[in-house]
């Protein structure tokens, strides 16, 4: 049974349509991450089934529960804010006694409630604190403790993370998700950051105008885009993708490597001379950049490879460059939509 | 040479507005100078005036240093005592009518409706229009013949058919319309203050209050309200300030009768120091509030800075 259901849901603001027939379902216990570009709607799908928005067609419900006319507060859901909205004139322990307070519960197990979640989340020595006092870290971890203290049915989280710096961001990202499986609560988690819905999501929705483009687990979604919109969204650097007939011929940067580097036969591989124009190091990485030949001739592409990789690689020159046929992917011209490739040994 | 020089020194007056330390005392300057023509000096002159026997006789044949005596003469003087008492009602009063009124409407605007631009215009009349003006027109309906508030409350049967009260011309209800012309004319500012405030609000908080399953109730006075005390706490100082020391209402409708019922410190100073001339005791009667009120606002200024979010 799916723990959040979606169906059709539309929302038109004027003569905008950020959300144009959403279908969604979450699994009871599942960390679902919502992934797209600022605008695709993901935020506002977010405050539908937070109750802070009316769809203007379609259903939510939640467990069992249609709850199209609920206000938030009879959502019985909790929401992390990417401004982590902590009530600044309260000190950190009224901040996550708050949910409790508006729910009538007993002043004795607020108190144990409140210092039980602060130590889980290591935050008991905040509690006198008032909000201003605190580090992003600390603010965010406030929120976390907020949101769990009613023992919520669902999570709702937008990008809780893009407001830390960056090294705080990727502990902070293990720290959730592992304090997600712990509390084993669905939770919805809104990104726009590719390396947190990745490395986060149990399963990703990707989302672009309003449409959800595809839903799949990590590896699906990298490896096997469903339309060209998904290929090229995730990836550093995206997927190159080369024009070919009324189809559109499609590759991941680190799949394109000289063809010294590929342990295969040569029957599995693709071979293009590839004249290099560039090379940005990037410490563990570098990304070549460069010009195909052959078919593909004068069309630009990029190829990412280690920066130990133990070949020579020069500007100006052209290399035999290879990607093995297993990885590659093709799409409609037309739609965008993945169509199954010519398969086997195809001639270039 | 002769060139680098002249331009060297065109330039210095070119960007001497440009430097911070010429710029703030030039945009400061007719600030200052009219408080300290308009405010200060007449305040300085006040206290001078207030600890004398000057009068509107001896201003020119001498007049005498008396000390605190004007002070002291106040406290034996009945409708002093009876000013004094009536500008704290009228005050508090007024003021919590305006802040009732003005945040009941600051929560009617913040909601979208159709002709909210008109309802928001119609709401700042009060206190756009000159104060005379409105007066003239509250003065009219409180009329003792005229009154269309009465007329109203007839037709509504609310007051029977003999009923007629004389609201300029008893105590009590003379008391109570000047507090409502009072609270009519001070609550758009609060409104606007509020209105401001709440703006002010992340919309993220108050998303957050409603999901963590806060009520409207519990919203206003627990995530709202105390959020904005510290911008609505300085309208608030503001109004009382202005409340304890404004007289226009009072006197363009009543002139603070009938027999001083409504007479407040402003009017009452007004009426002995410019009306019957005797200067050191009007200013004296106007000073009177003046430590009181600085003691109130440094009091509510310091509170207010503890509460700092």
């Amino acid at each position: 049974m799916a723990q959040v259901e979606v169906k059709d849901i539309k929302k038109y603001f004027g003569e905008v349509h950020a959300l144009d027939g959403v279908n969604l379902s979450i699994k009871e216990g599942e960390f679902l991450v919502l992934l797209g570009p600022s605008g695709s709607g993901k935020t506002t799908l977010m405050r539908i089934i937070a109750g802070l928005e009316k769809p203007t067609a379609g259903e939510v419900f939640i467990g069992e529960r249609l709850v199209n006319e609920l206000p938030p507060r009879a959502r019985n859901i909790a929401m992390v804010f990417q401004s982590y909205a902590l009530y600044p004139h309260m000190k950190v322990f009224d901040n996550i006694a708050f949910p409790l307070k508006t729910l009538r519960v007993p002043r004795g197990v607020i108190q144990e409630k409140v210092k039980q979640v602060a130590g889980m989340l290591r935050i008991d020595h905040l509690l006198h604190r008032k909000p201003r006092q605190l580090s992003g870290g600390e603010r965010q971890r406030v929120a976390l403790a907020r949101a769990i203290v009613r023992d919520p049915v669902l999570f709702l989280m937008d990008e809780p993370l893009s407001n830390l710096d960056a090294k705080l961001r990727a502990s902070a990202r293990d720290e959730l998700k592992q304090f997600q499986r712990r509390v084993g609560i669905t939770t919805l988690f809104v990104t726009h950051d590719q390396v947190e819905a990745l490395g986060m999501g149990d399963r990703i929705a990707v989302m672009n105008y309003g449409k959800i483009h595809q839903v799949g687990t990590p590896k699906e979604v990298y490896n096997d885009p469903a339309d060209n919109f998904v290929a090229t969204f995730l990836g550093t650097p995206p997927m190159n993708l080369l024009e070919r007939g009324d189809q559109i011929v499609g590759f991941r940067p680190e799949c394109f490597l000289p063809k010294a580097l590929h342990n295969v036969q040569q029957d599995e591989l693709v071979c293009f001379p590839f004249l290099v124009t560039r090379i940005e190091y990037l410490g563990s990485d570098q990304i070549v950049y460069g010009t195909l030949g052959g078919v593909f001739h004068n069309v630009k592409a990029m190829a990412s490879l280690s920066a130990t990789a133990p070949v020579s690689i020069n500007e100006g020159q052209v290399h035999e460059f290879a990607i093995q046929t297993k990885d590659m992917r093709f799409f409609d011209r037309a739609t965008g939509q993945r169509v199954e490739g010519p398969g086997g040994n195809f001639q270039w | 040479m002769a060139v680098v020089a002249r331009e060297s020194g065109s330039a210095r007056f070119r960007y001497l507005l440009d430097r911070v330390e010429v710029l703030g005392p030039v945009f400061m300057a007719p600030a200052i100078l009219y408080m300290v023509a308009f405010l200060g000096l007449p305040f300085l002159l006040a206290i001078y005036f207030s600890l004398t026997d000057i009068t509107i006789n001896n201003i020119q044949t001498g007049f005498s240093f008396v000390g605190l005596e004007n002070f002291i003469g106040l406290f034996r003087d009945r409708i002093f005592r009876q000013a004094l008492r009536n500008t704290l009602i009228f005050a508090i009063a007024s003021q919590l009518l305006a802040m009732i009124l003005g945040q009941v409407t600051a929560l009617i605007l913040m909601q979208d409706f159709r002709g909210k631009t008109i309802v928001r215009v119609a709401i700042l009349l009060p206190w756009a229009v000159p104060i005379a003006l409105g007066v003239l027109g509250w003065k009219w309906m409180f009329d003792s013949l005229y009154s269309i508030i009465n007329w109203t409350l007839q037709a509504f049967h609310i007051l029977g058919p003999d009923q007629w009260p004389q609201w300029l011309g008893t105590s009590n209800l003379a008391m109570i319309s000047v507090i409502v012309v009072h609270a009519w004319k001070a609550f758009p500012f609060v409104a606007v203050i509020f209105l401001g405030a709440m703006t002010a609000i992340p919309q993220d908080i108050i998303d957050a209050a409603r999901v963590d399953g806060a009520g409207f109730w519990r919203r206003t006075f627990q995530v709202n309200v105390p959020i904005i005390a510290p911008i609505v706490s300085v309208g608030v100082i503001f109004g009382t300030v202005f409340a304890f020391t404004d007289m226009s209402v009072v006197w363009l409708l009543t002139k603070g009768g009938p027999v001083n019922s409504t007479q407040v410190l402003g009017s009452y100073a007004f009426q002995v120091g410019i009306v019957s001339g005797d200067i050191g005791q009007g200013a004296a009667t106007s000073l009177f509030l003046v430590p009181i009120l600085m003691v109130a606002m440094v009091l509510t200024l310091r509170a207010m800075r503890r509460r700092e979010l």
